[in-house]
């Protein structure tokens, strides 16, 4: 009997790694989820000096909160694919952009195109550390009170959007 | 062309798996020596085929080839020749096709090597080896092939990732391969041995030069890799637990308790069961690491682009391969041991070498159940974790330090049966010298000591002392120095070597841990800090470029005299937008001057990363001379002359059947 105890060990361990598989390590659950987003002051993207947004301003319906930058490959990667959503599903998208200069998230977001309702500039990043932002692209949904009910990290995809994003959107409205 | 001639070789290659791992089972089972004999050609014939396909992948990275999308996403035009050509192991597909290169290299050695060895014995082994080939390269051809096209064709690759653009880095991924893909030949004789049934002396004695020359190769690709990561990560640190790592550093325990327990089954014939056992593991954790690599279940800094579905490849290989053999353990084990061992002492030679087995594999179950932990909470949803050194460092200390003082009680106790008297008077004054020696060097070098120090460099000087005891007696036996000299074998030297190494290398881990120094600082031009009793001046940084690639380099002057010229650079690779720190060090014997560059600051002031590393050399230098005893130990002529023996004695008893 005791010779078999590698196999079963083994067979043990095979299990783990199956399960393992369907598990993504990067994946991170942010600790915000199901808490008010926290609280901002941001000025506006192409707006006048003294317009400022504020957390508050987001509630009243339910928003996608995505922080971007112009210096950032994966951004550009979804950028596509937010543009669809934008005109095709009036996915509610706010943008941040983030520790970026402004002339060149203007001349980023006027080549590629504008997805966003709004953009707001967080040029410090501090916004982004309040977030729990660790790479951009990284898109928070929220719902009409402001509380963050989902944070997708990386860039949007169509499997993301619909398994994970739409339905919570949908729930939320 | 040329591309599509590399995937026919590869498929061809398939073929030849397939023929050499069924015909010689057959031919075990009808007695056919013909078909016996068609394990060793086709050994042959497949590597042909994998070094035609690797010379073709090579071929379309030296020319530059983007047609193809594994050379456009790791090669670039403005790439030095040198890298392209170790470009090829850059990513997943090609280092895998390193991999079953160097799995066909091995069982090309073991034809050629083994024909002094019973005909259906060899026969098996090449067939299990063959086995293991095909697994690897159905996984290349089905998930991973580096002979892909691109349509449209880039004008430009993406460039080989910049940290792999080191010297260093360039050779540590052949030098594993080399230990990890070594262990199959010890796997194959296992299970041959467990299906022939001849699980003996003789059957040690052949496998152990084998699993020495593995072992060598995987001492050194540890080594290199640790060196490297030192060099080039800006840490200054030699050793991270990283997942990765640490699934190196597994076979290599289980190795190390492979070379120890064939000792025993050679000279005793004992432990063979778990021998066997042990040479299972040895290779099962080497396909456990390229699991945990390639899969991307754990997160390491050795990312390879992660794929579930080659995850679930590799899965399903390791639960036929590693699960076929233990099963087959299970069954055949019982059969071919009986009781043996009731028959050791405790206080011997192979009691002594038993409890080596026990604190290596313990430390490995110890390092495994660290790497897999977060996997588990993960899996069974009960949070995120990662586990770190604080833990790696608390288990395996403890673990590893009583092997140090088994190391020269070993040498000294015979088999069968020891007499602590003569033990002891053995011992004494190598323990009195190595007290010794651990009290005066602390004190002499830095005027003080801690206690880490003081117990590393006993345990360090205690084995330096106590393993060279066994050539000294050798030596002093005979009536001339060189006589003496001459007369010890090969293998003594070899395993003086390694013991010796594991010394030297306790004492740098020792030393680096109680006497480094290192300090975060933001430096003006022309200013100074002291670290450690070093000076270092900042003399101002300016633009250098290199072949592919913008750099930062600081200009410091370091040392007592300030007469050390320090160039760290921090690179700027466009091709792929990566910046790197290159970091300048200093070597010597007794120190290391280390300085990283971090920021650089409007007012042209820099943030620099110092530190100085006592001994720290001693650390590889333990892992080269571990390597050179492994060399030494694995050429010793015994197993040619015994080889040769055994061969009249093979030939005899073929002429009487």
């Amino acid at each position: 009997m005791r010779y078999a105890i590698p196999v079963i060990v083994l067979l043990g361990l095979l299990a783990l790694f199956a399960v393992g598989l369907g598990h993504d390590p990067r994946e991170l659950p942010s600790p915000l989820i199901g808490k008010s987003a926290p609280a901002f002051e941001l000025a506006v993207l192409g707006g006048e000096g003294a317009t400022r947004v504020r957390t508050q301003d987001l509630q009243g319906r339910p928003v996608l909160v995505n922080f971007f930058a112009s210096w950032c490959a994966g951004c550009q990667e979804e950028h596509a694919y937010l543009m669809q959503l934008a005109a095709d599903e009036h996915a509610p998208l706010v943008g941040i952009d983030y520790k970026d200069a402004p002339a060149d998230g203007s001349a980023w977001l006027a080549k590629h195109g504008n997805p966003y309702q709004q953009v707001l500039l967080d040029l410090d990043g501090n916004t982004g550390i309040d977030w729990g932002v660790y790479g951009v692209p990284e898109t928070f949904v929220l719902d009409a009170h402001g509380t963050i009910i989902y944070k997708h990290i990386g860039p949007m995809t169509v499997e993301a959007w619909n398994r994970d994003i739409k339905p919570r959107l949908q729930a939320a409205s | 062309m040329i591309p599509e001639l590399g995937h026919f070789a590869l498929i061809l290659a398939l073929g030849v798996a397939l023929l050499q791992t069924l015909l010689p089972l057959a031919g075990w089972r009808r007695r056919d020596a013909r078909l016996l004999g068609v394990a060793g050609s086709a050994a042959q014939a497949q590597f042909f085929c994998i070094a035609v396909a690797y010379a073709c992948l090579t071929y379309c990275f030296v020319t530059k080839d983007f047609s193809l999308l594994y050379v456009a996403e790791n090669d670039h035009t403005q790439l030095p020749l040198f890298y392209r050509v170790t470009a090829v192991w850059g990513a997943h597909e090609g280092s895998l096709l390193l991999w079953v290169l160097i799995l066909s290299g091995w069982t090309l050695a073991v034809s050629i090597f083994n024909r002094r060895l019973p005909a259906d014995l060899s026969a098996l082994v090449l067939s299990v080896l063959g086995s293991v080939s095909i697994g690897f390269l159905l996984f290349i051809l089905l998930t991973s092939n580096p002979f892909t096209r691109l349509f449209p064709v880039p004008a430009e690759g993406h460039d080989l990732n910049p940290i792999l653009q080191d010297p260093g880095l360039a050779i540590h991924p052949p030098m594993l391969y080399m230990g990890y893909v070594g262990f199959s030949v010890a796997f194959a004789f296992a299970i041959a041995a467990l299906i022939s049934g001849r699980l003996d002396a003789a059957w040690a004695r052949w496998t152990r030069p084998w699993t020495t020359t593995a072992w060598l190769f995987l001492t050194m690709g540890i080594t290199l890799g640790s060196w490297w990561a030192y060099n080039e990560l800006g840490w200054g640190g030699w050793w991270f637990w990283d997942p990765v790592e640490n699934a190196s550093f597994m076979p290599w325990l289980a190795g190390t308790a492979l070379i120890h327990s064939l000792a025993v089954t050679e000279k005793r014939g004992l432990l063979k069961s778990w021998t066997v056992l042990l040479a299972i593991l040895a290779f099962s954790l080497s396909l456990l690491g390229t699991f945990l690599v390639r899969s991307g279940v754990l997160v390491s800094v050795h990312a390879f682009a992660s794929d579930p579905a080659r995850g679930m490849f590799i899965l399903i290989f390791m639960a036929v391969v590693v699960g076929g053999a233990l099963t087959l353990y299970a069954i055949r084990a019982p059969k071919l041991v009986s009781g043996d061992s009731a028959a050791i002492k405790l206080f011997s030679r192979e009691g002594l070498l038993l409890l080596n087995n026990v604190f290596l594999v313990v430390a490995a179950a110890a390092i495994l159940l660290g790497t897999l932990y977060p996997l588990v909470l993960d899996a069974l949803h009960l949070g995120k974790i990662s586990v770190g050194p604080p833990y790696f460092n608390a288990v395996f200390v403890p673990l590893i330090a009583p092997l140090f003082v088994l190391v020269g009680i070993g040498a000294v106790v015979p088999w069968k049966r020891g007499d602590a008297r003569s033990t002891w008077q053995r011992l004494k004054w190598p323990a009195l010298a190595a007290l010794l020696i651990a009290v005066a060097v602390p004190f002499a070098l830095y005027g003080r000591a801690t206690v880490v120090a003081l117990a590393g460099g006993l345990l360090a000087a205690w084995t330096v002392i106590a393993a060279s005891q066994d050539v000294w007696r050798r030596v002093r036996s005979k009536s001339s120095l060189l006589d003496g000299l001459a007369s010890v074998p090969r293998a003594v030297w070899g395993m003086t070597l390694a013991h010796i190494g594991l010394g030297v290398w306790a004492l740098g881990v020792a030393y680096v841990g109680s006497f480094g120094a290192e300090k975060d600082i933001r430096l003006q031009r022309n200013a100074e800090a002291t670290v450690g009793g070093y000076n270092f001046r900042f003399n101002g940084a300016d633009e250098q470029n290199g072949p592919n690639y913008k750099a930062q380099r600081g200009s410091i002057s370091a040392g007592r005299g300030a007469d050390i010229a320090l160039s760290p650079e921090k690179r700027f690779y466009p091709s792929q937008g990566t910046m790197l720190t290159e970091s300048a060090v200093d070597a010597g014997l007794l120190r290391d001057l280390y300085v990283s560059l971090g920021e650089g600051f409007d007012d042209g002031s820099w943030s620099l990363r110092i530190y100085v590393k006592p001994m720290v050399r001693m650390i590889w230098f333990g892992g080269v001379l571990m390597f050179l005893g492994g060399l030494l130990a694995a050429s010793d002529k015994r197993y040619r002359l015994v080889r040769a023996a055994e061969r009249k004695a093979v030939a005899g008893a073929t002429a009487v059947a």
